[in-house]
């Protein structure tokens, strides 16, 4: 299974695009010429282009494509210009662009790849004058405004506060806009994210069934359509192996946040092993696509996250002259390496640390199935202490019965309750073990839904609360409640056979009923006695403090 | 050897009654190590941990192990690539020499921070036979504020009547409560300052048994609940609960060598967890609990 995608197609899908639609005619900015004419020396003698270069190269084939659509800008202001806003529309879908384009100073914010390519090298622009910017930027706004009022709803929101990229030197205040998956009963954001799939030829998932209306900014997926019913075969972007991962992922057949972190790095090894770099771009240009591919089939979870931008930064970190080979190499050793550091190594820490906390005779409660808290049972119970655990589980998922099997085959004597009866049970035990998805910036633990009813359930009965986490799961965000960023499952999961009879079968044909199906909850600190983590045990809200270490150490 | 350290470091208890027992340790420390014909950096090291060890056998206060492990910790916390052995010894007396210096300043630290929160006219509650509340009253007195203060018994060993003979002598105003009478005064007092024997990674404190009553009455009155300690006594546990703490610390040295049944023995010291305190005043600083483990990563890290 050696696809390369990359070559297969051509050096990005964004290139192949351009080429397609605009008929291999090349538009030449007026600063640019001088730049293209080495640049294509360059490709002609089949050297090696710099780094400087290929982002200079990438820079004018963005230009191209604004300029092109441009056309019946502002000349004067042509001439000064090279950051032109324009609408970024991918020029495949060509009916909803068309009344777009002539509106000239339309401020749709370019995609993510544009200012990541722009803002680094402004060396290579000629230098613009503040007046000469602002004069600009207030043109445009003007424009923007006028045409506003002939056309509703077509423009995107951003051209009120600006263009939220704005050149370094600019005195508006950031713009910060919301994550995208969030924003789901936002038209606009949807339209957005539609244009960007389609160029990146990745498939579009569409909701399903009636969402709850506090829940109704998320998506909502069911298993029953995957997405890879939907992708042409052969794939020419995506990797098999990740569109396998994919489909493991919203398939649920790889579940909790580790699995699913090793699971990425394992399929990432396989790309990068089936990777060949095409002549003048660099692997990371292709990585994007894959990632949303996969949000696609199941949002990422911030452990991922956390794996993803290390995979980026040490694809980013190696030198240009560097062979493939090695380079291909050294990436493979930096990722086996974070799985053994951050992963592994990383629970037989906190097994370590955790041991000392449990002792004979103690009764632990454990929620759901995590893997790490599972390994510390099992460490202890190798260690001879003597203990027994309450195993405490919720529908739909059960997952309860996972961490349960693994307990018993041990030997450890475990009981089994739903999470209905936590209250009742509680009185019996002297400390609570609970895994974490994620561990927020403000100190909030983010975990399977559910957790944050037995961490209030155990402060009140006085029962220390412990949490286990490794440190690769910390994540920047901040969150104090469950309803602005979560998970929403599929909701034909709740409905169940009883007796014969499955009483939520025709759901959907009552108007007034919605089924939520949540995957995550957000635990406050007050609840949380101890985090236990592989720098040490420090209480919840020192999160802030590790991540500023970590942070310093990279 | 361990007898020539032992009476070393009673010798320094007695000559300075005032002084921390984790300070008369760590000379102790110092003057082992001087004396010390040890060949390796490890051997030094691993010397230095006995020595620490023998000394917390003779006076078993959390104040003690963790001075020791701190004093270790910043000896060592220096570049010790020098060929020669003797000059790295030299480094780490200094280095010594530098820690014993900052520590005999914190208890005045301590105090130059926390006098401005006794207003004129307070009424202070406070536990026990503390040094370093002593010098905080000592130094609010000098600002001729007017308090007074209540001070409870603090069985068994009835430490409470030293601590009103020394505010007597500085002519405070003080009685002397039984220690169920905590929650009968609190409605008549202002604030509350204690002491430390230890303080936890959870910003909690180990202190004299009693400490948690006051500290329960003063959150169920809503009083604020102070602690003083100095820096040399933050200590990396982290206990859950009062089952959790050591053994070790619980009951004084003699007891735990030569009794055999500790559960027939009451514990010396119990467990103040940090959502009690209102803030602790450190030479680092005055601190909330939740940055006390903040502190402590920058000390031990």
């Amino acid at each position: 299974m050696s696809a390369e995608p990359s070559v297969a197609s051509s050096s990005t899908p964004a290139t192949q695009h351009k080429k397609t639609t605009r008929g291999g005619t090349r538009h030449f900015t007026e600063g640019g010429p001088v730049k293209k004419d080495g640049i294509q020396q360059a490709k002609t003698e089949g050297k090696e282009l710099t780094k400087e270069e290929k982002q200079r190269l990438r820079k004018e084939k963005k230009q191209q494509k604004k300029s092109k659509e441009k056309k019946d800008e502002k000349a004067s202001q042509e001439s000064e210009k090279e950051k032109k806003p324009v609408s970024s529309a991918s020029p495949a879908s060509q009916p909803p662009t068309q009344p777009i384009t002539p509106k000239a100073p339309s401020a749709v914010p370019t995609l993510v790849p544009v200012p990541a390519s722009e803002t680094p090298a402004p060396a290579d622009k000629p230098a613009k004058s503040k007046a000469e910017m602002k004069a600009e930027r207030r043109a445009r706004q003007e424009a923007e405004r006028a045409s506003k009022q002939g056309k509703k709803g077509e423009v995107g929101q951003q051209a009120a506060p600006g263009k939220p990229k704005a050149p370094p030197s600019e005195l508006q205040p950031v713009v910060k806009r919301l994550p995208e998956h969030v924003q789901v009963d936002n038209p606009e954001v949807l339209k957005k994210l539609a244009k960007k799939l389609e160029r990146q030829q990745i498939p579009l998932r569409s909701d399903y069934g009636y969402k709850v209306s506090l829940f109704s900014h998320l998506h909502q997926y069911s298993r029953k359509a995957p997405l890879t019913q939907q992708l042409s075969i052969p794939s020419t972007v995506i990797h098999p192996a990740i569109v396998r991962l994919g489909l493991q992922y919203s398939q649920g057949i790889v579940a909790g946040s580790n699995a699913r972190s090793v699971a990425l790095l394992h399929a990432f090894k396989q790309v990068i092993r089936d990777y060949t770099t095409p002549p003048n771009e660099e692997l990371s240009r292709d990585l994007p696509n894959q990632f949303n591919f996969l949000n696609q089939c199941r949002p990422l979870s911030a452990s991922m996250g956390n794996a993803i931008k290390y995979i980026k930064k040490e694809i980013s970190n190696i030198p240009s002259q560097c062979k493939e080979e090695e380079a291909k190499s050294k990436l493979l050793n930096c990722i086996d390496r974070y799985i053994d550091e951050k992963i592994n190594l990383a629970a037989k820490a906190i097994a370590k640390s955790s041991i000392e906390k449990i002792s004979d005779g103690d009764v632990i409660l454990v929620y759901g199935c995590s893997s790490l808290v599972n390994h510390i049972l099992c460490e202890a119970f190798e260690k001879n202490r003597k203990f027994r655990v309450i195993v405490v589980d919720s529908r739909p998922r059960l997952e309860g019965r996972e961490a349960l099997r693994r307990l018993v085959q041990r030997g450890i004597s475990c009981t089994y309750v739903l999470i209905s009866a936590v209250s009742y049970i509680l009185p019996e035990v002297s400390k609570v073990f609970l895994g974490a998805h994620a561990l927020l910036a403000n100190g909030y633990v983010m975990s399977r839904v559910g957790t944050s009813q037995i961490a209030l359930v155990a402060k009140a009965f006085n029962v220390p609360v412990l949490v286990c986490c490794e440190t690769y799961k910390f994540c920047e965000r901040v969150q104090t409640d469950s309803f602005v960023s979560n998970e929403l499952d599929d909701p034909d999961d709740l409905i169940v056979t009883r007796k014969g009879k499955t009483q939520l079968e025709h759901w959907q044909e009552v108007p007034s009923l919605g089924l939520l199906n949540l995957v995550y909850d957000v635990t406050p600190p007050d609840f949380v006695d101890l985090v236990i983590t592989d720098l040490g045990m420090i209480p919840c809200t020192s999160v802030p403090v590790v991540l500023r270490v970590k942070n310093v150490d990279q | 050897l361990d007898q020539h350290l032992v009476e070393y470091f009673r010798a320094q208890m007695m000559k300075d009654p005032d002084m921390a027992s984790a300070v008369a340790a760590i000379r102790t420390l110092l003057e082992f190590l001087k004396r010390d014909k040890g060949e390796t950096i490890l051997g030094l090291r691993e010397s230095l941990t006995w020595a620490t060890d023998c000394l917390t056998g003779v006076d078993s206060s959390v104040a003690v192990s963790s001075g020791g492990e701190l004093f270790l910790r910043f000896i060592s916390l220096t570049s010790l690539e020098h060929q020669d052995l003797s000059r790295c010894k030299k480094v780490m007396e200094e280095r010594g020499e530098l820690f014993l210096e900052k520590i005999s300043m914190s208890r005045t630290k301590v105090a130059k921070l926390c006098h401005t929160f006794i207003k004129d006219g307070a009424k202070i509650l406070t536990h026990s036979y503390s040094r370093v509340v002593l010098r905080v009253m000592e130094k609010a007195a000098a600002e001729k504020k007017r308090f007074s203060v209540y001070v409870t018994e603090s069985q068994p060993d009835s430490a409470g009547r030293q601590m009103a003979e020394a505010l007597r002598k500085l002519n405070v105003p003080v009685t002397v409560v039984l220690d169920a009478a905590v929650g009968y005064v609190l409605e008549k007092v202002d604030l509350v300052i204690v002491g430390a024997e230890g303080v936890v990674e959870s910003g909690g404190i180990i202190n004299k048994i009693g400490t948690y009553q006051m500290a329960l009455c003063s959150k169920a009155h809503n009083k604020p609940f102070y602690v003083v300690a100095e820096s040399f006594k933050f200590v990396r546990l982290y206990p859950l609960n009062q089952q959790d703490v050591p053994d070790k610390f619980k009951y004084k040295a003699d007891t735990l060598k030569t009794v055999q049944n500790l559960s027939e023995e009451h514990p010396m010291i119990d467990y103040t967890p940090p959502s009690l305190i209102t803030l602790l005043f450190t030479d680092l600083g005055v601190l909330t609990p939740s940055a006390v483990s903040d502190e402590l990563i920058k000390l031990y890290l």
